[in-house]
């Protein structure tokens, strides 16, 4: 699913499935599996507008000994009936009334599901930087954590690749490589070593691996003379038909296809629930992302959002109408919170906390977090340093996904051989300045005791430049928006708006470095009171105005000594700011942000943000630091 | 009123799952091979530990050869110039395939690198694969007991009463050997002087912590196993060669099994854990240092066999249900970590922590008789 120029893409034939037109609903349920717990939301229509309703969750029963997901399904849906007095499921309990009756039921059932893992895949091509980039792009758009990324020139020799394949066990594999006409040597080659390898799918011993061709239509037939007896061959239109030219979306719907048919229906109780649901089952990050398109769409910005979780962290850009998404399958705030650890450093992570801390004793506290991954900090001195493992999560996760949002550009084919094809990828288009909302999801985000938090968590991790609004979740509901959109785009919005997305504030960042305490830009505030606020900003603060949701207010911002806020250096901004919880806040702290060497004077910087913004209690706060 | 507010909130239920100490439960282990084999037992069998249940043949490891880049043909031209066909079984050095030209002047040969098979010749690639022959992997029992249940093909399922504890993480696989303490208590820490190589192929009980030389000095003293209630991440890291990214271990090839009982840290063991070690000690036990924290959570374990066939009493598994007053817990996070106490009360209502979020609370009296509010996500049941 994408965002097309001509409007947000729904899904058609999922719209004619449905039991009654979605005009006529009056309530909508919908769930996600999680590894560990199911979520349920309910939705209904009240005085002429979506709402959000009530939730339930139930811890997810995927695993032995229940190994059946509809039980933690119903549980979490029992919630929402004992807290609503509506009935939404069947006497039997082996299902959801579907359509509401006028007494029982719901009108529309769907649900996401990233229990057991998720959709995990292993993606390869001919070469790293072209098809086997597009391959990798088009699974991880369609939700999936992929494994690995093999490619003729990724410097493995053969042996290590197989070795490397043998010891994998993911649920479909996509095999990209080669332009349409092109030579098939290559992507045989690379056939040649996924078949010797034989590898074995994760559900369903004795099931054939799914594998999706999207390289070369020239090799389909050779392929599929190749793959045909030993594993479930799916051919789709090649990703990669020029080399300047990058079409993932049959990959993306083959991959959708075969994760319900091969995945899905092998997972203990799925093909149970695939009955209850009106749309086919999504994987929570491919709906994730759906919602994020619909934050860029409805609001016409290029977007960059992110879901902080236990295990992993996704990202995701829309930039200019083209979605990306990364997943950090190691990067998250429990269960990976030492990957965090190992992949950023001690010192990366000491450098967001205002005191001193052991190292040792550090290291033991996010171990201990590792292994008893529920656990919540009791003590701000806790709180503050998994903020400050956040920060690191964040800021990796952007770096990997820079690597994944890439634009190929200037490839020019000289021979039809690996060796003479020359080719270049441009660096990242990323670039923060031409982001303007940056949204968040996750627990720790969520949970965050003052919105304050998330909002600097996401500004020191991402460090948006000019004017950048910030969203985040209140409830998490964003996947369950997200597969409701392909059928139902205006009830998921209604809900998005009013009940989901919770509007931080807007920051204003502009780029460039100066002295300590010199003078780089000046701010003239209209507020919506008719007051006016006149502020000189000096380099290396942070200043708070109160600007509450809903609000507007005229800003006019005139940066100096080579500042940029936009529209070039030295050059002034006037627009409309809108408000948040947070309100707004006034970042001169420079860009690229650069904390003090010396860890002293570091902390003591951090500090001073830290009660600049009012970030955690000032009391608690000032105890802690002469602790 | 508030006399049923305080009924209420001793008795309200929080599920908070612990780790597992329990001093006699049937142990079930299931083992299966990872590709279909022949099944060694019958129901009814007694097994030992090393006893051999299941085996089967794993296929080789492929090895793929350039041929006809080598021979300086066109891949479709490779199949003529083939000594071996596909299926041919094949040792290392002898020629797959040659080209000779020139009345025998201009000769070349492609030697197969392995002993093994040929699998397949591509005339689309132009390349060879030859597979090596199959090897064969063996599982064992682990765990003294009698075959329940035989899983055709795969493997079988093995029942014993054991006194059983699972640790909060380990490294290392499946073994067995002797327990044997080197501490008396379990606030003492294992230094590198007590090991010695008395303790070869012994599994050892520590208190609350190894040093990092006690580490190296075990794995020069042959030792099986180590039971302890704490260890520095850092120490660990060093020890291991690695940084532990994710809690996903069992694979690690150190010579010994380490299980850590409490967490991270200066950890006192718990007292019931290390009472109950200390009743079997010289006991053979088995121990598996394998962890999983995500889906499908495996904790390391000590598996202490019992010969009779008592059956589980009540008392082991009334706790499962929940947290209640009375309930023994130990607190899993700071400001109070490692502490033990019981469960005094579960307040209904949310109260403010100090970082000001607003959580569920459950009021402990801790072993020195003070008493304490912490979030109930920060306790776990000690499951007796």
């Amino acid at each position: 699913m994408s965002i097309a120029k001509s409007g947000w893409i729904e899904d058609k034939e999922a719209i004619s499935r449905l039991r009654i037109s979605t005009g006529k609903m009056r309530y909508i349920l919908a769930t996600d599996v999680g590894s560990t717990t199911t979520k349920a939301r309910f939705f209904s229509r009240t005085t002429g507008e979506w709402r959000y309703v009530v939730s339930g969750e139930a811890p997810s029963t995927v695993e032995a000994p229940y190994e059946d997901v509809t039980m933690g399904v119903r549980n979490a849906v029992r919630e929402v009936e004992e807290l609503t007095g509506h009935q939404i499921l069947n006497e039997e309990g082996t299902g959801i009334y579907v359509p509401f009756d006028d007494e029982k039921g719901v009108d529309l059932y769907c649900t996401t599901s990233s229990a057991g893992g998720g959709l995990q895949m292993t993606v390869a091509g001919n070469v790293s930087t072209m098809t086997a980039e597009s391959a990798n792009r088009a699974a991880l758009g369609a939700g999936a954590i992929v494994m690995d990324v093999m490619a003729t020139d990724d410097g493995r020799p053969d042996y290590a690749k197989i070795n490397r394949l043998r010891s994998l066990r993911p649920d479909m594999f996509v095999l990209a490589g080669g332009t349409d006409g092109g030579t098939v040597k290559l992507v045989i080659e690379m056939a040649e070593v996924i078949k010797a390898a034989k590898p074995k799918p994760r559900f369903g011993r004795g099931y054939k691996m799914p594998l999706i061709f999207a390289g070369n239509k020239n090799a389909r037939s050779d392929i599929k003379s190749f793959f045909s007896d030993e594993f479930d061959l799916t051919i789709v239109d090649n990703l990669r038909p020029t080399l300047d030219r990058e079409v993932i979306e049959p990959t993306r719907r083959a991959v959708h296809e075969l994760f319900m048919e091969h995945v899905m229906s092998h997972a203990p109780g799925y093909q149970r629930l695939a009955k209850w649901t009106d749309l086919d089952i999504m994987p929570t990050p491919a709906a994730e992302g759906l919602a994020m398109q619909l934050i860029a769409y409805i609001n016409k910005a290029n977007v960059l959002g992110v879901g902080l979780g236990g295990a992993t962290t996704n990202v995701y850009s829309i930039y200019e109408e083209r979605f990306v998404r990364s997943v950090s399958a190691n990067l998250g705030m429990s269960y990976s919170i030492c990957n965090v650890l190992k992949e950023s450093s001690v010192e990366n992570i000491k450098r967001w906390i205002p005191f001193e801390l052991n190292d040792l004793e550090l290291e033991n506290r996010l171990y201990n977090k590792m292994i008893r991954p529920t656990t919540i900090p009791q003590t701000l001195e806790e709180l503050i340093v998994e903020h400050a493992v956040a920060r690191e999560a964040l800021r990796l996760g952007l770096e990997h996904h820079k690597t994944i949002a890439t634009r190929l550009k200037g490839v020019k084919v000289v021979d039809r051989d690996l060796a003479d094809i020359q080719y270049e990828v441009e660096e990242t288009y990323i670039k923060m300045i031409n982001f303007h909302i940056i949204a968040g999801t996750g627990g720790l985000l969520s949970h965050a005791p003052r919105r304050a938090q998330p909002f600097m968590i996401l500004t020191d991790a991402f460090q948006p430049e000019g004017v950048t609004k910030l969203f985040q979740d209140s409830v998490f509901m964003m996947p369950h928006l997200g597969v409701l959109s392909t059928v139902y785009k205006d009830a998921a919005w209604s809900v998005f708006d009013k009940d989901c997305l919770v509007r931080l504030g807007t920051v204003i960042a502009p780029v460039g470095s100066a002295r300590e305490g010199e003078s780089i830009m000046d701010v003239a505030l209209e507020m919506p009171d008719g007051s006016n606020i006149n502020m000189e900003m000096k380099f290396g603060e942070i200043k708070r105005i109160m600007l509450s949701e809903g609000e507007e207010a005229m800003v006019e911002v005139s940066p100096h000594k080579g500042f940029d806020i936009g529209p070039g250096p030295n050059k002034p901004l006037k627009t409309v700011i809108t408000g948040g919880s947070v309100g707004v806040v006034i970042d001169t702290r420079g860009r690229p942000l650069t904390l003090p060497d010396e860890s002293q004077e570091r902390q003591k910087k951090i500090f001073e943000w830290i009660n600049s913004i009012s970030l955690y209690p000032e009391d608690q706060m000032t105890r802690l630091m002469e602790k | 009123m508030s006399q049923q507010r305080e009924k209420l909130s001793k008795e309200a239920h929080a599920y908070t799952p612990g780790l597992k100490i329990k001093e006699l439960m049937t142990v079930r282990k299931v083992r299966i091979l990872p590709i279909p084999g022949d099944v060694l037992v019958e129901k009814g069998d007694a097994v030992d530990f090393d006893t051999i249940v299941a085996r089967t043949m794993v296929p080789g490891d492929p090895h793929i050869v350039e041929a006809s880049n080598f021979l300086g043909l066109q891949p479709d031209e490779l199949p003529k110039y083939m000594v071996k066909k596909t299926g041919d079984v094949i040792e290392k050095d002898e020629i797959m395939a040659q080209y000779i030209a020139f009345w025998g002047l201009l000769k070349r040969f492609v030697k197969s690198p392995i002993n093994g098979m040929i699998e397949n010749v591509s005339s689309l690639s132009g390349r060879i694969t030859i597979r090596e022959h199959p090897t064969p992997i063996e599982i064992k029992a682990y765990i003294p007991g009698e075959i329940v249940e035989i899983i055709p093909n795969e493997g079988a399922v093995i029942e014993v009463n054991a006194t059983f504890l699972q640790g909060i993480f380990g490294i290392g696989g499946e073994r067995h050997g002797k327990l044997t303490f080197v501490v008396d208590s379990p606030q003492e820490a294992i230094t590198e002087q007590m090991i010695t190589s008395e303790h070869k192929g012994k599994i050892i009980v520590g208190g609350s912590f190894i040093t990092l030389e006690a580490l190296k000095r075990a794995i020069e003293n042959g030792i099986t196993g180590i039971v302890i209630g704490g260890i520095n991440a850092a120490d660990l890291n060093d020890f291991l060669g690695y940084k532990i990214g994710v809690a996903i271990t069992g694979e690690e090839e150190i010579g010994t099994s380490l299980i850590v009982t409490e967490g991270f840290g200066k950890m006192r063991m718990s007292q019931r854990t290390f009472e109950y070690l200390r009743a079997y000690d010289g006991k053979e036990v088995a121990i598996n240092g394998a962890t999983q924290i995500r889906a499908g959570v495996m904790r390391p374990e000590v598996i202490i066999p019992h010969e009779d066939r008592r059956k589980e009493t009540s008392k082991t598994i009334e706790l499962v249900g929940g947290m209640r007053h009375g309930t023994p817990i130990r607190i899993i996070r700071e400001p109070y970590f490692g502490r033990f106490g019981t469960v005094v009360s579960l307040p209904i209502e949310l109260q403010k922590a100090e970082t000001e979020s607003l959580v569920r609370v459950v009021e402990v009296e801790l072993e020195d008789g003070g008493r304490v509010m912490v979030p109930r996500a920060n306790v776990e049941i000690i499951e007796e």
